[in-house]
């Protein structure tokens, strides 16, 4: 009990001090994309990694609620409305919902590929309207508003980022502690079990489709919130935002973070956010990239990388994690060797201009000299990976066996 | 009185007759097993009883009402619970937690997202309870999916009988036990359906007699006797059809 207290403060600490250890504009900007992405990846969880429900069209409860959440940011400004913007995220809640309600009375009928399929069509269906309402969606220029009218919140008008930040920081603590919550209650675990075994749920009571459905009801609102948090950060919304494209980066976040962890999509909206901000600065290949490490995720970390972490409990309660240290380097190092070498192959075989910069190396794709290096260095790091990784394995066994177990 | 009641029951898969029109009557408190060989239709008459599947003809009544067309969630809502031969359980939830979701709706927590399970005091504990007497309380943080065979049929027991349904169906609860297991097992449905209604399908005979009051012979799908444990090992018929070789030997 108290350690749980104790991470749910770490936790808001974290939120409250992160602006003042890094308070340049960049920062501010992807602390705000990971607030959204944190909500939104979560959210997703309660679909998939809680509920069993493979959803290709998340981004409709997302998208529906940010416009609305737009929408409204217009009416406060034009005087049709009367609240402060700091409820926006509510009013995007409400609206993924709303929709949800709607459409999760039939989509969740079965989980499985009928599920799944269902929510691609709907994805569609939606992403398809969005270009021909345009009196609602804008068309392809999507639909803006202006967070810094309407009544001023204790003073606060919303026109720095900082200010953003705080309010999105608020209702991010806020949606992780009730979808926390909601994991600790009858529907919530009623929801694991049907994921495991719908059939034996009805058994004990359970309508596995009722079951589903409230799942689903809260997922879309706190999809919604996430829109509505885009609506007040980015004051414009597109088409984009409600598309499979968006639908597909919220699932690869779950699953990078982690599907069988509250904290994984955490974790994996973290990571795919500074990937996207900071990645697409240097090369325009990211999305490659964003799928290799997918892959690589799914083959090598099926549990996502909460899962990896937690991999580490035993050794950690043993206290025989710093043994790991240097094995992991040994492995680590040459491993990090391929990848960038793999990577300066891949830039330079995309490269238009003649020489580039890469990690301090000037690399020319038109040089032999550029590609017979990197050439060598990946077949060298390789194999010294392959080579090293029996002591990574031995290590790794040493951490995780107990004392009595050597003297066998 | 009686408690559950099927009026010339019969289903088809296809072309294929399976029930080919069942007719018994259980008496509350009564425990009553079901035997007959291999493919003669007892898991499917569960199934039919317990809602998983749907009679093709025929009447089915619980308490009076009639269950026929129900989906399971209803019908175990009214007081009746199962197990599976095969074993059927949550298998990434926890041991714990098999058994608590067994007991949220009986305890009126139903579809609920705003009860704290780790507040509900009676539930947690009768929880502890259930696991006691299955003997699984020293695995309660285990995955159910990583249990040996016999503590997953301990498990697949336990969910059913936690709710404390008025009425047990039991499918083969002992199936692929050890001979010391089987008797703990038997042990733990004696206690815990002491004034409770149970019906059992069981292969060992020595079981069978042990425990029932009164016994059904299902074969082809239709039942050629029901009658009391004494009745049916004098019975002609069914030494012929069924018991034969099995109870000469015992
Ligand atoms: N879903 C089904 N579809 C088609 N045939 C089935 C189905 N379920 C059971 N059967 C058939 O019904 C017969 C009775 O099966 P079952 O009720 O499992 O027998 P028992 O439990 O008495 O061994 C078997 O021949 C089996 O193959
Ligand atoms: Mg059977």
């Amino acid at each position: 009990m108290i350690q749980r207290v104790a991470i749910w403060l770490s936790y808001l600490g974290a939120l409250l001090l992160l602006p003042l250890f890094f308070d340049s504009v960049l920062a501010i900007s992807i602390f705000n994309q990971m607030a959204i992405a944190i909500v939104f990846a979560l959210s997703y969880n309660m679909l998939l990694g809680q509920g069993g429900m493979l959803s290709f069209g998340h981004a409709v409860y997302f998208g529906l609620g940010g416009f609305l959440a737009v929408h409204a940011l217009v009416m406060i400004e034009f005087e049709t409305v009367y609240f402060s913007v700091v409820l926006i995220p509510l009013v995007g809640g409400l609206i993924g919902l709303l929709a949800a309600v709607f459409i999760g009375s039939f989509s969740t009928h079965k989980a499985g590929t009928v599920f799944a399929m269902i929510s691609l069509g709907i994805g569609e269906l939606i992403a398809a309207s969005s270009l021909i309402f345009v009196g609602f969606f804008g068309g392809e220029a999507g639909v803006s508003g202006d967070r810094t009218y309407g009544p001023p919140f204790f003073g606060i008008e919303f026109l720095r980022d900082v200010e953003v930040y705080y309010l999105a920081a608020f209702w991010v603590f806020l949606a992780t502690l009730f979808m926390y919550l909601f994991t600790q209650t009858p529907a919530g675990r009623m929801a694991n079990a049907v994921r495991d075994n719908p059939e034996r749920a009805e058994f004990i009571g359970y309508s596995a489709r009722r079951v589903r459905y409230i799942s689903f009801c809260a997922a879309g609102f706190f999809a919604g919130v996430a829109g509505g948090l885009f609506a007040l950060n980015y004051e414009f919304i597109t088409e984009e935002n409600l598309n499979a494209a968006t639908s597909g980066r919220v699932l690869l976040m779950a699953y990078i973070g982690g599907l069988g962890y509250f904290i994984g999509p955490i974790i994996g909206a973290v990571i795919l956010t500074l990937m996207n901000s900071l990645l697409s600065n240097f090369t325009d290949l990211w999305m490659l990239y964003l799928g290799i490490l997918f892959v690589l995720t799914v083959l090598f970390l099926p549990r996502g990388f909460a899962g990896f972490i937690m991999m580490h409990q035993v050794a950690w309660i043993r206290g025989k994690l710093t043994t790991l240290a240097i094995p992991y380097l040994l492995t680590g190092i040459p491993a990090g060797v391929f990848a960038a070498a793999v990577i300066a192959m891949v830039e330079m075989s995309h490269s238009e201009s003649d020489a580039f910069n890469f990690l301090g190396l000037s690399l020319d794709p038109g040089g032999a000299l550029s590609w017979l290096l990197m050439l060598v260095l990946a077949s060298a790091s390789l194999f010294a990976t392959r080579s090293s990784l029996p002591q990574l394995r031995a290590a790794w066994e040493g951490a995780n066996s107990l004392p009595g177990d050597e003297t066998e | 009185m009686t408690l559950l009641s099927l009026r010339q029951v019969h289903k088809n898969f296809g072309e294929t007759a399976i029930i080919r029109g069942v007719d018994l009557n259980i008496e509350a408190g009564e425990r009553h097993a079901i035997i007959g060989p291999n493919g003669a239709g007892k898991s499917t008459l569960f199934h039919l009883i317990s809602g998983l599947h749907h009679v093709s003809s025929g009447e089915i009544r619980f308490k009076g009402e009639e269950i026929q067309d129900k989906p399971p969630y209803e019908i175990s809502r009214l007081g009746m619970a199962r197990s599976f031969q095969v074993t059927n359980i949550f298998a990434r939830l926890n041991v714990f937690e098999n058994i608590r979701c067994a007991l949220l709706w009986p305890e009126g927590l139903r579809y609920s997202f705003w009860h704290l399970l780790g507040r509900q005091d009676p539930l947690n504990e009768k929880t502890l309870a259930v696991l006691e007497q299955i003997g699984l309380a020293d695995k309660m943080h285990y995955p159910a999916g990583e249990l040996a065979y016999a503590q997953q049929r301990a498990l697949e027991l336990g969910i059913a009988i936690a709710s404390g349904a008025e009425m047990i169906l039991l499918d083969e609860p002992v199936a692929g036990m050890s001979h010391s297991e089987a008797e703990q097992a038997v042990d733990l449905i004696r206690r815990v359906t002491q004034d409770k209604t149970l019906i059992m399908v069981e292969h060992d005979m020595n079981i069978v007699f042990e425990v029932a009051d009164r016994i059904s012979v299902l074969v082809y799908g239709e039942i050629i006797a029901s009658d009391t444990p004494a009745a049916i090992r004098a019975n002609p018929k069914v030494q012929e059809a069924y018991l034969g070789e099995v109870v000469s030997g015992a």
